[in-house]
């Protein structure tokens, strides 16, 4: 056994101290991840019913669900994955098989920091082109702006997908003289079709959570619509207008309200991170 | 010549897929000339004084973002004092030290904190969070801590430190995602060296942070940025109120949350026009914050080929 001078003693015993504080602050993360977790099904599980899955809202006392809530969010959720997706793949595409040089870093440059710009931002930016243009709020302005958040999150996950495809494939294709977008189009992306799938889940579920831009874009409604010329109710937003209300029954829903859009949001998550687990 | 191949359908396919780069591209600079065009009204009526005037009464026409500059500002430092030693923390836990059957499933728990809307945690935090402040932390604060004019002041539980707590716990699965890939972007023989001089683990993580440096800034810068745009957790529970005061209990107003909550309410022009412009204004510090960002934490993952977790 060697023996250990003093200082070499106080060396060993910061190392133990500030590796288990390192443990400590992950253990408080995940901590407050289940706090919240189960404070929210805590609080959801009492006020959620049948009907409150499809009735419209009422006035305080006498009840009223969210029906409306969950069919325009489903709406939104179309319309920004019609639009969003496919803009997004194909500039994926763009930044993995065909740009070349200089500019394909700006690309690259531009989508990665539209990915930062505040979601709020893009709901002002939607306002002045759409909104005020129509004179009113819209399922469609809504949906389109989701749609720009959607954009850069898959247009960065498909690029990554295809530049794991192996090169080979490329060349193996390309050598059968294949022209370029069939190998691309028939080859490469079928090979990265699943990471391409886990990606836009997750960016879908990362739009089904946003509020803020749909605030003055789809507004809200207090009635079933599907119309994409009309505003439109949202669980995120009918979230909101709860949680500010001062009526705790409009409180009670907003909590249950929140127990659907977590176990929509958290269902994706876990059914991405089953799908992946291979890979990664 | 866009085709390398010469084939018809390759000119097509290119061409379309440039198209759409070109129109990803075309968004964000028509994105800055709709918000500048917009707000030309209030940028004419009020120029530079606008970020300077700490008035905001659109009842007199009075539009000033300095309180709204000012509580954006504060409520994301808090948020970084706060998350960045955690962040870190977690993610030399996760890369360094855990072994891998736990950082996986713990690593994948941490980030779904990034996963809560934020009207969810803005949801918790009025109902949970700030009552919670109220009883618990405020209290000691201002008895032990009175003393400095942060912590002075009626304790409600809604103001700039609950805004602040919020965005850290919201800032943080982003930032350690980051830090985590910068962690491991760093090469294993600098662990193996210092662990070879007869350091310590902790000697050896710290050899690990130094060189990873300019990426962990880049996550942090990351972080603000993130922090400087939330919405909706810090509207519901900073109080909305266009002041300036030194104390962290007061009730403060972020541009973001500004822009949430009296955009549908602006009836004149000179008030939305005065809304946009700040829309303006986050947008540009957020694009700055963020292209900063991005170029710290490219240099250090690229090489190594890593790739960001952080969306």
């Amino acid at each position: 056994m060697v023996h250990l001078g003093k200082a070499d003693r106080r060396r060993r015993l910061t190392s133990a101290v500030m590796t288990s504080l390192t443990a400590g602050c992950t253990l408080l993360a995940v901590g407050l991840l289940l706090v919240i977790l189960s404070y929210i099904a805590w609080q959801g599980i009492g006020s959620l019913s049948f009907t409150f899955l499809v009735d419209s809202p009422r006035p305080v006392g006498e009840g009223g669900g969210i029906g409306n809530a969950i069919l325009g969010s489903l709406v939104l959720l179309g319309l920004s994955s019609a639009v969003g997706l496919p803009l997004g793949i194909s500039v994926g595409i763009y930044l993995s098989e065909i740009g070349k040089g200089r500019f394909v870093g700006v690309v690259r440059f531009i989508v990665d920091t539209l990915t930062g710009i505040p979601s709020i931002v893009t709901g002002v930016f939607i306002y002045a082109i759409l909104v005020l243009p129509m004179k009113h709020f819209s399922a469609f302005a809504g949906g389109i702006a989701l749609a720009l958040i959607m954009v850069p999150i898959v247009a960065r996950t498909t690029e990554e997908m295809l530049k794991l495809v192996p090169h080979s494939l490329r060349e193996g294709a390309l050598a059968l003289g294949a022209p370029q977008w069939r190998v691309t189009l028939g080859v490469i992306l079928p090979a990265a079709a699943s990471g391409i799938a886990t990606g836009a889940m997750l960016a879908i579920a990362r739009v089904s959570g946003e509020t803020a831009p749909l605030l003055f874009t789809a507004f809200g409604s207090r009635f079933f619509s599907y119309y994409m010329d009309r505003p439109i109710a949202s669980l995120t937003v009918q979230i909101y207008n709860y949680a500010i209300s001062p009526y705790d029954e409009w409180h009670a829903q907003a909590w249950a309200a929140t127990l659907v859009l977590m176990t929509l949001i958290l269902g994706i998550n876990i059914i991405v991170r089953f799908l992946t687990r291979k890979r990664f | 010549m866009l085709s390398p191949t010469g084939n018809t359908g390759d000119t097509i396919f290119r061409g379309l897929m440039l198209l759409v780069a070109l129109f990803v591209v075309a968004i964000v600079i028509a994105m800055v000339i709709a918000l500048a065009s917009d707000s030309m009204l209030s940028i004419r009526q009020f120029g530079f004084g606008f970020l300077t005037s700490s008035q905001w009464n659109p009842v007199k026409g009075e539009y000033g973002a300095l309180p709204f500059i000012y509580g954006t500002v504060v409520s994301s430092l808090i948020a970084l004092l706060i998350s960045v030693p955690f962040s870190l923390g977690i993610a030399v836990f996760l890369v360094e030290q855990a072994p891998h059957y736990i950082a996986r499933p713990v690593g994948f728990l941490v980030e779904l904190l990034a996963a809560i809307p934020s009207v969810v945690y803005g949801l918790w935090g009025i109902f949970v969070l700030a009552p919670f402040l109220r009883v618990h932390v405020e209290p000691p604060l201002a008895r032990w801590l009175g003393w400095l004019p942060f912590f002075q002041g009626s304790i409600t539980g809604i103001g700039l430190l609950t805004g602040g707590i919020i965005l850290a716990i919201m800032v943080t699965p982003i930032i350690s995602a980051v830090v985590r890939d910068v962690l491991a972007a760093v090469p294993g023989s600098q662990r193996e060296a210092a662990l070879a001089l007869g350091a310590t683990k902790w000697e050896m993580i710290r050899v690990v942070l130094v060189n990873g440096a300019p990426g962990i800034a880049g996550a942090v810068i990351l972080g603000l940025g993130r922090a400087l745009g939330e919405t909706m957790a810090v509207t519901m529970v900073i109080g909305n109120r266009p002041q300036i005061s030194a104390s962290l209990f007061d009730p403060s107003y972020t541009i973001a949350s500004a822009i949430a909550n009296e955009f549908t309410e602006a009836t004149q022009d000179l008030y939305l026009s005065a809304l946009v412009e700040l829309g303006l204004i986050l947008f540009l510090v957020t694009f700055i914050v963020n292209g900063i960002a991005r170029i710290l934490v490219w240099n250090v993952t690229r090489k190594t080929g890593g790739v960001s977790r952080a969306a």
